[in-house]
């Protein structure tokens, strides 16, 4: 790698209560692809904001090709060459894709040759993408090309990436890499933020690795290993989870061909689902967000009703039967979203408790609640689950992200579920929080409970399930024993690569 | 009962007098909304247009004057909605509401002095030949001015959200406000603007009503149009020439119960009465039945610039 692109220089970042950065200093070079790896909290977002001029910095300064580089908008630093691919919330759902490019452009062209230059720069990079077509219909890996075409148009220097991969196929992923080596070979710099490991060894470079804020250390990737990267990461080692043998039992819980209208006009409809769940096993449901999901979770938590008929559970129908009846049964589910819908952010640890509690712990009584039995049961799943927390009057907002879904799986497994629902159990968890909740899984499921675990982390569901089965666009395909696949067949069961092909440019 | 004395095209010249004051109100509160801001406080910047419209036009003499007094200070009355959900990020359901009790309030104290006072008013526009024609003379050419600007309006609005950049960043700041920010957008600055214009446009609804539609001042003489105006642009979807169509349907109602009141219909005149805000309601919950209508992402939802 030759000069550097941009150089950083001592930036340090301060909210209230926290650094969020403390005198980072880096290069990226020119053509490198340069990753940013770290926990979620490390620094690594409010870094890039400070880059891409959403933020300012407190102290440090920044050199664009040796001339400083201090953007105090986005629009001054996208003129300087710099664009940014957002984890999420950039694309507009009621828009057009050709709009939403639009509005992440300085000067666009009419509408015509903005779709006909979308057209070009698509079909150049292998990202076939219709112009008119509104966003909110696309696919999770379809909007982000969206974005990235958004950027490439404006033939940026340096193109900020921030986890890109999270909602993609693995097949989807070997096309956006050929795409990225191909802008790299352009000569452009790429700066990656992933939390990833394999993929940064596969794509990057260097490796810059950031820990609560502080640079922990640049080193090139390929030489190191995953293991090493994560204990740089994370600051020490822990310990990976382990199954522990067991058998399992009869089917505790078949749902078949369950079908559901789309809850919205964003949502997912289920299209003839069925799936079985045996006391003992894991059921890992994988695919690429909205897929279906939030909508199968609603479906067996009973927050919508299902076609008489569909779902059995032990034996007895209770398609027809709301949350409460479920719960009683046995069904217990934790959604994801820790901070709304899985758990009320600005109440208490106490209050949350008993909001699913209150019927299976007995914290009820004459429809009066038992506040101190509400504050015992919250304080035993704290000390259980090792759960960060000045005490049980905390608002649940309060929580880091990994304490927070501590709380809510162990919540839910201390009521002794037969069958846990669970979906996304650890996103935007650390990864030792995260470890502690799969590990917690697992013991459950080795007492004898039922599991079904819905994942965009397909890690995480090779670790835990026994077997596996895609949601694509609404439909489950076949469950199939995780001994038996390879990630490639996986990728296939979430729907491939979707009509994408591989850019087919010199 | 006496049909007869029922003129239609009479009928239908006066509906489109009627629904002008809600057009008004009801394409500014679209603009309003697809920014993203749900501004409860039509009712209230009506009624204050329409008193300082019929202030400043009694005292000038003309009726043009009062128009345009009429938008500055409903406008004004907004801005002080917007600074309060846009910068001290209060509740806008609240502020709305509260919006709606000052203006009414307000405009009871400055309207005192003018009550049983008659206003200049707006001359039809007489275009010989045109205006004498038949049927369409009287329905397309002799209207007064006021009622080409709000048609004008919507058209203009139309345009301006379908094919200008600015309008683009308008409604992209109402579908997703957190990703116009991340694209560097001055969402409080887009919201702010628009909030302006809404207000401008209710005071202009208002001020039609004590200087054209009635033509005087009495206390709460806007008597629900401000929430219509805000029902109508849901029956709209959002949609500008929708709220033309919700505008003239519900002034079409309006103005047939009152025909119908004088033909002497066997029907209680308060029912007769109540009859738009019925239909309105009706219109509102079939549209609400058929699921998906089209509501800005952000709408109502509080902006806060937080990293």
């Amino acid at each position: 790698m030759a000069d550097a692109l941009l150089r950083l220089t001592g930036l340090t970042k301060a909210y209230p209560g926290v650094v969020a950065n403390d005198d980072v200093s880096f290069d990226i070079g020119e053509g490198e692809i340069h990753a940013l790896l770290g926990e979620n909290g490390a620094g690594k977002s409010t870094l890039v904001k400070m880059i891409y001029g959403l933020v300012t910095p407190d102290s440090g300064a920044m050199q664009l090709r040796g001339k400083t580089f201090a953007p105090s908008e986005p629009s001054e630093a996208r003129r300087a060459g710099v664009a940014m691919v957002f984890q999420h919330f950039s694309l507009f759902d009621a828009l057009s894709v050709a709009e939403n490019v639009a509005l992440g452009m300085e000067a666009p062209p009419p509408t015509r040759d903005l779709a006909r230059r979308i057209r070009e720069v698509s079909e150049e990079y292998g990202l076939p993408l219709d112009p008119f077509r509104t966003v909110g219909t696309l696919s999770a890996g379809e909007r982000q090309r969206v974005e990235i075409v958004r950027c490439l148009l404006q033939e940026p220097q340096l193109l900020i990436m921030d986890e890109p991969t999270s909602v993609l196929t693995p097949q989807e992923v070997e096309i956006l890499f050929a795409t990225l080596r191909q802008l790299k070979d352009e000569g452009r710099s790429i700066l990656y933020i992933s939390h990833k490991l394999d993929e940064i060894r596969a794509l990057c470079d260097t490796a810059t690795i950031l820990r609560q804020g502080q640079k922990v250390d640049t080193c090139t990737p390929s030489e190191q290993t995953a293991r090493a990267l994560a204990e740089m990461m994370v600051g020490s080692s822990f310990e990976m989870p382990e199954g522990r043998a067991h058998s399992t039992g009869d089917v505790l819980l078949e749902v078949t061909g369950l079908s559901l209208a789309a809850p919205g006009a964003f949502g997912t409809p289920l299209r003839d689902v069925s799936l079985s769940v045996r006391r003992g096993e894991v059921l890992g449901v994988g695919g690429v967000a909205g897929n279906g999901q939030d909508e199968l979770l609603a479906a067996l938590s009973g927050e919508r009703l299902a076609p008489a008929g569909t779902i059995a559970f032990a034996g007895r129908d209770i398609s027809r039967a709301g949350p409460m009846a479920r719960r009683d049964a046995g069904l217990l589910c934790a959604p994801e979203e820790r901070l709304g819908h899985a758990a009320a952010p600005d109440m208490s640890l106490t209050e949350n408790a008993v909001l699913t509690g209150a019927r299976r712990e007995g914290l009820v009584s004459r429809g009066l609640i038992d506040w101190s039995a509400a504050r015992g049961f919250a304080q035993k799943v704290i000390d259980a689950f090792d759960v960060r927390t000045p005490g049980t009057g905390t608002a649940a907002r309060a929580l880091s992200g990994g304490n927070l879904q501590k709380f809510v799986i162990g919540r839910e497994i201390l009521q002794r579920p037969d069958l846990l629902v669970v979906n996304q159990p650890t996103w935007g968890v650390d990864a030792a929080a995260a470890a502690a909740i799969r590990q917690a899984l697992l013991d459950l499921a080795a007492e004898g409970a039922a599991i079904l675990v819905i994942s965009q982390d397909l890690d995480e569901l090779m670790q835990v399930a026994d077997r596996f089965a895609a949601l694509n666009e609404g439909r489950l395909s076949p469950a199939r024993p995780v001994s038996e696949l390879s990630l490639e067949k996986i990728g296939l069961m979430m729907g491939g690569a979707h009509d994408m092909e591989a850019a087919h440019h010199a | 009962m006496d049909f007869g004395s029922i003129n239609p095209v009479l009928l239908l010249a006066s509906v489109m007098v009627s629904a002008t004051p809600i057009l008004f109100a009801a394409i500014g509160e679209l603009v309003v909304e697809r920014s993203g801001v749900l501004n409860l406080g039509v009712e209230g910047m009506m009624v204050t247009g329409a008193v300082v419209g019929f202030a400043v036009a009694v005292n000038t003499g003309a009726p043009l004057p009062g128009f345009a007094a009429a938008a500055l200070a409903s406008a004004v009355l907004s801005l002080t909605f917007g600074v309060l959900t846009q910068v001290f990020l209060s509740n806008q359901v609240a502020t709305g509401l509260g919006l709606t009790l000052v203006g009414l309030g307000l405009s009871a104290l400055i309207g005192k002095p003018y009550e049983g006072m008659k206003s200049p008013t707006l001359p039809r526009i007489d275009l010989g030949p045109l205006t004498d024609l038949p049927v369409v003379g009287r329905l397309v050419f002799g209207h007064d001015i006021m009622v080409y600007v709000a048609l004008a309006l919507v058209a203009g609005v139309w345009a301006f959200l379908r094919y200008t950049r600015a309008g683009l960043i308008l409604r992209a700041a109402g579908e997703n406000h957190d990703a116009a920010h991340a694209l560097g957008y001055k969402v409080i600055r887009i919201r702010l603007a628009a909030i302006f214009f809404g207000g401008a446009c209710a005071g202009l609804g208002g001020a039609y009503l004590s200087l054209v539609r009635v033509p005087q001042w009495t206390e709460g003489m806007t008597a629900g149009a401000g929430w219509i105006a805000l029902a109508i642009v849901v029956f709209a979807s959002w949609r500008p020439w929708w709220v033309l169509v919700g505008a003239y349907l519900f002034g079409g109602v309006t103005v047939l119960q009152l025909n119908l009141q004088a033909a002497g219909a066997q029907v209680p005149v308060a029912l007769l009465s109540a009859s738009p805000y019925l239909v309105t309601i009706l219109v509102l919950v079939v549209i609400s039945a058929r699921g998906h209508h089209g509501a800005p992402g952000s709408l109502g939802r509080p902006f806060h610039a937080s990293q």
